[in-house]
């Protein structure tokens, strides 16, 4: 049985890109932000379809947000573009006072995200980005799982219109296996694929790497059920919940550090609401380094490898 | 163009106005036993022009889209704004009292409308440098929409140690923001020391004009100067104008005034009562009468 195909490969960031020129062209107040990355994070071609409404703040992150923060207080829709690393851990006082606390409908679009980012290094490897939207309260973080899920992901967020939204997406082409009559709906959690002994709940490229392992185990006779848990706040509770009683163990799988990220957020949850045997996928408690994205993921233990190793040791702790 | 939906003062009710405030934020920290002293003092002649003279905004319908947008970028200022707030009518004048206090709209520093609902406070701010950015945001917006609003925003001059400021100092010029007033309260001092101690911001006009800005310079507290330079600001098209003010903080308690020591701290009663003395009732009277004998007991 094959669980899921992929149609090809393309960039979530394109994703994003093609969500924008759509926007750009159905509202009016959709006004975009680039920090000299433009072609890097694709913005460029909302800037050149619409120049009017593609403003270059430079190398700036900070003055970025407190800007975006301006715009959506006199009505804009602002769209802040940067990488990871800089969308959220550099101006993050900025984000937390002007937007997260004034409770500013901007909407921070992350590119480059995760050890994926691949031969820039470590410095260029958000791998902390979600732990630091997630605690802000106000904040929506969403993690969407491939080009398509991305593009609808940032039309949607449009439909967030009382405090801000992080969305954090990747640099790399990575398999396209969403499609439209896959559900999305911002805050709940998509299931990929049913299965009984256990859940893999993943964000972002994981998704795939999941889905992949459930196949794999199958073949084992390990019935594997994925959750595509897109948002990581508000988190899907009674997905969570329902996971839990129906498979009684559960593994997360993320392109984050391992803590407070995804991984911490289901913990936290079932810990308060049904305490559940879980193993975490992501990387742990290091920093990155170069090499092509493949290579990362499997080298820091974040690839379909790693979640069916992860799966395996979860059922032999499941009571 | 709609004009304010607020009276406007002359010269000589704008300083009884400014006096009035300077005695509410004397109350006011009194009350609290919590606060910024020496920089509320010394830009009460500011907010007192700024709200009874040169924005123009409608204290009943404080999202009146034709409104002037006023950011306070030094949110520690906060005393002197709540009190201008309150005698201009965007909230009653008695809940100055509650400054600071569980379950205010008044808190330790400006919190966003949304959130805690306090008429007036367009954003949060606090932790300082942000307020540049917000207004060249606001700025960009509303000549977007092609709308004819000011922007205006206040900065300390020991805030411009942040760097966040320079950023957005470096955009408004680069869009060319005639729209965008920035007014800098260049009292010299801050926490720790004299500015210059703590970090030399001289040659401060020469920075900001070389930022691209046209830059005016005036006393903070002669209102009629200060308002010719904000007149100027105005009038100037093609790039951000920035009024430096020269400031002391402290201004009108005379044991106060240029003492950077009191930038942080309320007075207590003794110094209170004194400060009170110095500056004559106004007018417009005060919020509350204390009875000194009782020690405040009723007023706290």
């Amino acid at each position: 049985m094959s669980l899921i195909q992929s149609k090809g490969e393309k960039a979530t960031r394109q994703g994003f890109s093609d969500a924008l020129m759509e926007l750009g062209k159905e509202n009016p107040d959709v006004v975009v932000l680039g920090g000299d990355v433009s072609g890097s994070v694709k913005v460029d071609a909302f800037a050149k379809a619409y120049p009017d409404r593609f403003f270059s703040v430079g190398v700036a992150e900070a003055d970025m947000m407190g800007i975006a923060a301006g715009l959506a207080l006199v009505g804009k829709i602002p769209i802040a573009s940067a990488y990871g690393e800089f969308a959220a851990g550099r101006p993050f006082d900025q984000i937390r006072q002007s937007i997260a606390y004034s409770e500013m409908p901007v909407k921070i679009c992350a590119s480059h995200s995760g050890i994926t980012v691949g031969p820039d290094g470590a410095t260029h490897q958000s791998l902390e980005d979600m732990a630091l939207m997630r605690v802000l309260p106000h904040m929506t973080v969403i993690s969407p799982c491939d080009y398509l899920e991305t593009k609808r992901a940032v039309k949607a967020s449009l439909g967030i219109t009382k405090g801000p939204v992080y969305m954090r997406y990747f640099r790399d082409n990575t398999p396209m296996f969403t499609d439209e009559s896959t559900p999305f709906e911002i805050g709940k959690a998509n299931t990929l694929a049913e299965g009984k002994d256990a859940t893999v709940i993943a964000a972002g490229l994981q998704v795939w790497e999941a889905v992949q392992a459930a196949e794999e185990l199958l073949k084992e006779k390990i019935s594997v059920r994925v959750l595509n848990m897109h948002t990581i706040k508000p988190l899907d509770k009674q997905a969570i919940l329902k996971a839990a009683k129906e498979t009684g163990a559960i593994v997360t799988a993320e392109d984050h550090q391992i803590h407070c990220g995804l991984g911490s957020a289901v913990a936290e949850y079932l810990a308060q609401s049904m305490p559940t045997p879980q193993e975490f996928v992501a990387v742990n408690d290091t920093f990155g380094e170069s090499g092509n994205g493949k290579d990362l993921m499997k080298k820091y233990g974040i690839d379909k490898d790693a979640i069916i190793s992860a799966v395996k040791r979860v059922l032999k702790r499941k009571k | 163009m709609p004009q304010s939906n607020t009276q406007k003062l002359d010269h000589k009710g704008l300083e009884e106005m400014a006096r009035q405030i300077r005695r509410d934020i004397i109350k006011m920290l009194l009350i609290s036993e919590s606060g910024h002293s020496g920089g509320p003092l010394g830009v009460a002649d500011i907010f007192s022009s700024m709200y009874f003279n040169v924005l123009r905004h409608d204290p009943k319908n404080h999202n009146w889209p034709e409104r002037d947008y006023f950011f306070l970028s030094a949110g520690h200022l906060a005393p002197v704004w709540y009190a201008t707030l309150a005698r201009a009518g965007y909230f009653p004048i008695q809940e100055l009292t509650t400054l600071r206090k569980i379950n205010t709209r008044l808190q330790g520093h400006p919190a966003p409308a949304y959130t805690h609902g306090l008429p007036g406070v367009e954003i949060a701010s606090g932790s300082l440098g942000q307020g540049m950015s917000i207004a060249v945001g606001c700025a960009i917006g509303l000549r977007l929409d092609k709308k004819p609003n000011r922007v205006y925003v206040l900065h300390g001059d020991g805030e411009l140690d942040e760097g966040q400021i320079w950023e957005g100092m470096m955009t408004a010029s680069h869009y060319g923001l005639d729209n965008l007033i920035a007014i800098v309260d260049r009292n010299f001092c801050q926490i720790d020391n004299r500015t210059d101690k703590v970090m030399q911001l001289e040659p401060l006009s020469d920075k900001w004009r070389s930022f691209g800005w046209n830059v005016l310079e005036c006393d903070g507290h002669k209102i009629p100067d200060f308002l010719d330079a904000i007149g100027k600001a105005k009038e100037h098209m093609g790039k951000p104008s920035v009024v430096i003010a020269k400031t002391f903080m402290g201004r009108g308690v005379s044991f106060m005034e240029d003492d950077y020591r009191w930038h942080g701290v309320p007075p207590n009663l003794e110094q209170a009562k004194k400060a009170l003395s110095e500056l004559n009732p106004t007018e417009f009277g005060d919020f509350i009468e204390f009875d000194w004998e009782k020690e405040l007991v009723t007023a706290k």
